[in-house]
């Protein structure tokens, strides 16, 4: 086992960060830790790094204790901590010699690893990163924190506040990564994001909702999920939240995720309903959930 | 003839940084009522078109006119017809929820007989009985972020900026989030959004797409996908901004 | 060995990238030390006075025109009556009156002597009692000039020299503290935001998950503080010397070797603060009024330790300005060498050895 999580909690005063977490993660693997701001990612990822002490449960990275071997941890990880956290006033090239001296290292040691990131930031070698793009920001960050080619890869939330280009070329890169053997720990709120894993725990208010492969996941949603869709989004989703059979109703693009409390629906009855409030162009076909479609039932 | 507002008046605004240009002529126009979704990537050039729409940022050339006002000589007055909500900072998160809007209120010169009223429909509204008198910072993300709007209505403007308001919210705040948007813009509101998550570009009426600098796309979301020939809005993001 | 010289050359960027931190570390320090020199002055140049001559006669004209020359003294008004004294200092601008008696020549001679009032205004003591006494070593002089053919048994002349400062130069008394405070206080300010900085921005996650020791990160901080207070300190001593004329009566070398210890004391209390506080503006304040205010007061700069009461004296001790302070005085005034501060020197040292060993135990390896 790569990562091993058992029962751990953390408290803030009386907020309850962590509570009673448990989850490991094999070697090689791309696990993703789903949830919002608040989730307690953040916090369970610092335990992990050993910066923070659980106030209950033991944890090993890589078999050693975050508490007691604590400093081999710390010589051996990678980690990125959430929103950018680089030298902004050091250059990329300054930023990357920096980290990998620190590390007992030098780029043109483990050039190989970062190789297909840097190209792609070479060019801007000589910017402070403070004046980098986000997308580019996180891509140096993300050789820092290969520089010394950790064993495990620590990232916390770093596609939050990047737009759907680059988050996919830095997913792209994670999956290369993990072909070089290389265990990835990776937090994110983008759902979308979570399908991109071997393995992701959703997680909500602390605690874990649920633990499986994505594709394993979506199949455990307890209802038959409809599309539905009309011209006017905002009066469907009024209409829909007003009929009384209704369990739930989520606006999902240019559709609503509809599902409804009998067994024996009927769609027909809802298209009559629909009509009835004056909507027109109605759509309603089922559809394949979402990881998101089971974040919120979970998180009910 | 129905007479449709055009709130905002945009003509090949440029803003140059010595030679650099990150605004390059951009021309649209934004319908009152409408939710206009401002969708670009980082460094395209969003952040820097909306600091000139809001009137804290001068532009280079071109023209622009905003509830009424034109930006080169009327930023003031753009600045009070306007709400703004940015995803960086929001509200004070040392203050209480009450003190906040109390404040807000008072930028925006509210009288205090209507902060009084506005905050008492805000509590209601948004079910805050409970936490209004706790300090803003305590509260869950997505709360703030429901408060934050509606602060920035407080003194009922006819455009709102929405500057990537639902960054890191869970799933259902967000979509309650955007509940709370459709209504304003059904009160006539008109609301100018920039996101990143594309599923909420779909619920914008119209979306325009910046690429370095330039506008490449603005339609509705549904003639964008049937443009690219593509299912979702991300897809056409993924086609158009390969920047 | 790489590590620690990496850490130091990003800790050289942050400085000469950061405009303000160059700013205060430069011209701050200049900046003081003009002001305080140019500004505080014990010496009286050009004081404006008055003079009521009620005998307007041959001697009193030869003092008033002694006075005159004089580059202390600017004469300002002649007055007629003794009811304009008054009006005359109201008004502001004399800081003194001298009232020669009437027949002053006719008594001088017929009875042996004459009485001249010198009066002054002690608004400002020190500046009244300067005048006074000038004013009395050019009575003195004249006298001794007039009695030169007289001889006068039993005269005991008093003599007084004031001691490694003959002039009374207040220079000598500012500088050495001035240098003091400023080389403390910027060198405190600079480390003491140093390690908050990192906490603030979120980098020091990043230096945590790292083989860095505590001990190199806090090394690797002070050391580029110290080549550019080093800069400082000459800078200050030149100034001091060519242009305030301060003099340094001994080794040169020995006062750079001590400057060079006070400012890596200096710096090391500023890294304690650092590793104590949350933020820099925290830090800035704890450095700012926490240092400052006792430093002025408590190191000897101004007010003698001395005459201090007991408890206060105690406590002086822990101040570090206090003892550089002695230290300056002793090479620049009275010239001495290693010997004869070896002690205080020691407790430089001493205190240095303390805050670097405590900052290392404060340092926090992790986030709580």
């Amino acid at each position: 086992m790569s990562i091993s999580v058992k029962h751990i909690s953390k408290s803030y005063d009386d907020l309850k960060a962590v509570d009673d977490i448990s989850f490991e993660v094999k070697e090689g693997e791309l696990f993703g830790l789903i949830g919002p701001d608040g989730a307690g990612k953040t916090t369970l990822f610092r335990i992990l790094t050993t910066l923070l002490i659980p106030d209950e449960g033991i944890a090993t990275v890589a078999s050693l204790d975050v508490l007691k071997d604590y400093k081999h941890i710390r010589h051996s990880v990678g980690y990125m901590p959430g929103r950018f956290s680089l030298y902004q006033d050091l250059t990329v090239e300054e930023n990357l010699n920096f980290f990998a001296a620190i590390f007992g290292t030098s780029i043109e040691e483990n050039y190989d690893l970062i190789k297909d990131i840097y190209v792609q930031i070479e060019p801007f070698k000589k910017r402070r990163a403070g004046k980098l793009s986000g997308g580019m920001k996180q891509k140096l960050a993300l050789c820092c924190a290969l520089i010394h080619k950790p064993k495990v890869l620590f990232l916390d939330e770093p596609t939050t506040g990047v737009d759907p280009v680059s988050r996919k070329e830095f997913w792209e890169m994670l999956k290369r990564l993990q072909q070089k053997g290389i265990t990835i720990l990776v937090s994110t709120p983008y759902m979308d994001e979570a399908a991109l894993c071997d393995r992701i725990a959703l997680i909500q208010d602390g605690k874990i909702l649920k633990i499986d492969k994505p594709q394993e996941i979506v199949k455990t949603f307890p209802k038959t999920l409809y599309n539905v869709g009309a011209d006017n989004m905002y009066q469907l989703i009024k209409s829909l939240k007003n009929y009384k059979y209704q369990y739930s109703v989520y606006p999902f693009g240019e559709f609503v995720h509809y599902t409804d409390n009998r067994s024996n629906f009927n769609p027909e009855d809802l298209k009559h309903y629909l009509e009835s409030e004056k909507l027109t162009n109605i759509v309603i076909e089922t559809t394949n959930p979402t990881i998101e479609d089971i974040f919120m039932e979970l998180a009910k | 003839m129905m007479h449709i507002e055009n709130v905002i008046v945009v003509k090949d605004l440029t803003k140059m940084f010595g030679d650099f240009t990150a605004v390059n002529t951009i021309t649209f126009k934004v319908k009152k009522g409408e939710i206009f979704g401002f969708l670009g990537a980082n460094g395209a050039g969003k952040t820097t078109a909306m600091k000139m729409l809001i009137g804290i940022s001068n532009p280079t050339s071109g023209e622009a006119n905003v509830a009424g006002f034109d930006v080169f000589t009327n930023a003031e007055d753009i600045k009070k017809n306007i709400g703004y909500m940015s995803q960086k900072f929001a509200l004070y998160d040392d203050l209480t929820v009450k003190e906040n809007i109390t404040f807000f209120g008072g930028i925006y010169g509210l009288s205090r007989k209507k902060i009084k009223e506005k905050t008492k429909k805000l509590i209601e509204d948004l079910g805050l009985q409970e936490v209004s008198n706790q300090l803003v910072g305590s509260l869950p993300l997505g709360w703030k972020q429901k408060i934050s709007f509606s602060v920035s209505l407080l003194h009922e403007p006819k455009i709102v900026f929405l500057d990537e308001p639902t960054g890191g919210v869970d799933p259902i705040t967000r979509r309650q989030f955007w509940e709370m948007i459709y209504q304003t813009a059904n009160n006539g509101t008109t609301i100018f959004v920039t996101t990143h998550y594309m599923d909420e570009a779909e619920y914008c009426d119209r979306v325009s797409i910046m690429v370095d600098g330039k506008i490449e796309a603005l339609d509705t979301p549904k003639n964008l996908k049937k443009q690219f020939d593509v299912e979702s809005m991300n897809d056409v993001f993924l086609k158009l901004a390969r920047g | 060995m790489k590590r620690f010289v990496a850490f130091i050359r990003k800790e050289f960027y942050h400085i000469f990238r950061d405009k303000r931190s160059l700013f205060i570390l430069f011209g701050m320090p200049i900046a003081q030390i003009m002001l305080f020199g140019f500004a505080i002055t014990n010496e009286i140049n050009n004081v404006d006075i008055a003079i009521l001559d009620h005998s307007k006669d041959v001697t009193t004209k030869e003092i008033i025109n002694k006075i005159s020359a004089s580059k202390y003294f600017s004469i300002n008004q002649f007055l007629e009556r003794e009811d304009d004294i008054e009006s005359a200092f109201k008004k502001g601008k004399i800081k003194a009156v001298l009232n020669f008696e009437k027949d002053f020549s006719k008594n001088l001679i017929k009875e042996g002597n004459a009485t001249i009032q010198i009066i002054t205004d002690a608004t400002d003591p020190n500046t009244a009692n300067t005048i006074s006494n000038y004013t009395n070593s050019i009575l003195q002089k004249y006298q001794q000039e007039l009695n030169k053919d007289i001889k006068i048994s039993y005269q005991i002349v008093p003599q007084v020299r004031m001691v490694y400062n003959a002039e009374l130069k207040s220079v000598f008394m500012f500088v050495p503290g001035v240098m003091t405070i400023i080389l403390m206080l910027v060198s405190a300010m600079m480390t003491s935001i140093s390690i908050t900085r990192e906490k603030e921005l979120g980098t020091m996650e990043i230096l945590l998950v790292s083989p860095l020791k505590p001990f190199q990160v806090i090394i690797g901080k002070v050391v580029p503080y110290i080549f550019l207070s080093i800069i400082n300190a000459i800078v200050i001593i030149i100034l001091s010397i060519f242009i305030f004329k301060m003099p340094v009566q001994g080794s040169l070398l020995l006062l750079g070797a001590e400057s060079v210890l006070f400012i890596i004391t200096s710096l090391s209390l500023g890294i304690l603060i650092s590793t104590m506080s949350a933020t820099q503006q925290s830090a800035m304040m704890i450095s700012l009024m926490g240092l400052m205010l006792p430093v002025i007061i408590l190191s000897g700069f101004i007010f003698p330790i001395s005459s201090m009461p007991t408890p206060l004296q105690v406590i002086s001790n822990v101040i570090p300005a206090k003892w550089f302070i002695i230290i300056l005085k002793a090479i620049m005034l009275k010239g001495v060498g290693i010997t004869f501060i070896w002690k205080e020197t020691l407790i430089l040292i001493g205190m240095t050895v303390f805050f670097i060993g405590l900052s290392v135990k404060k340092y926090k390896i992790r986030l709580e």
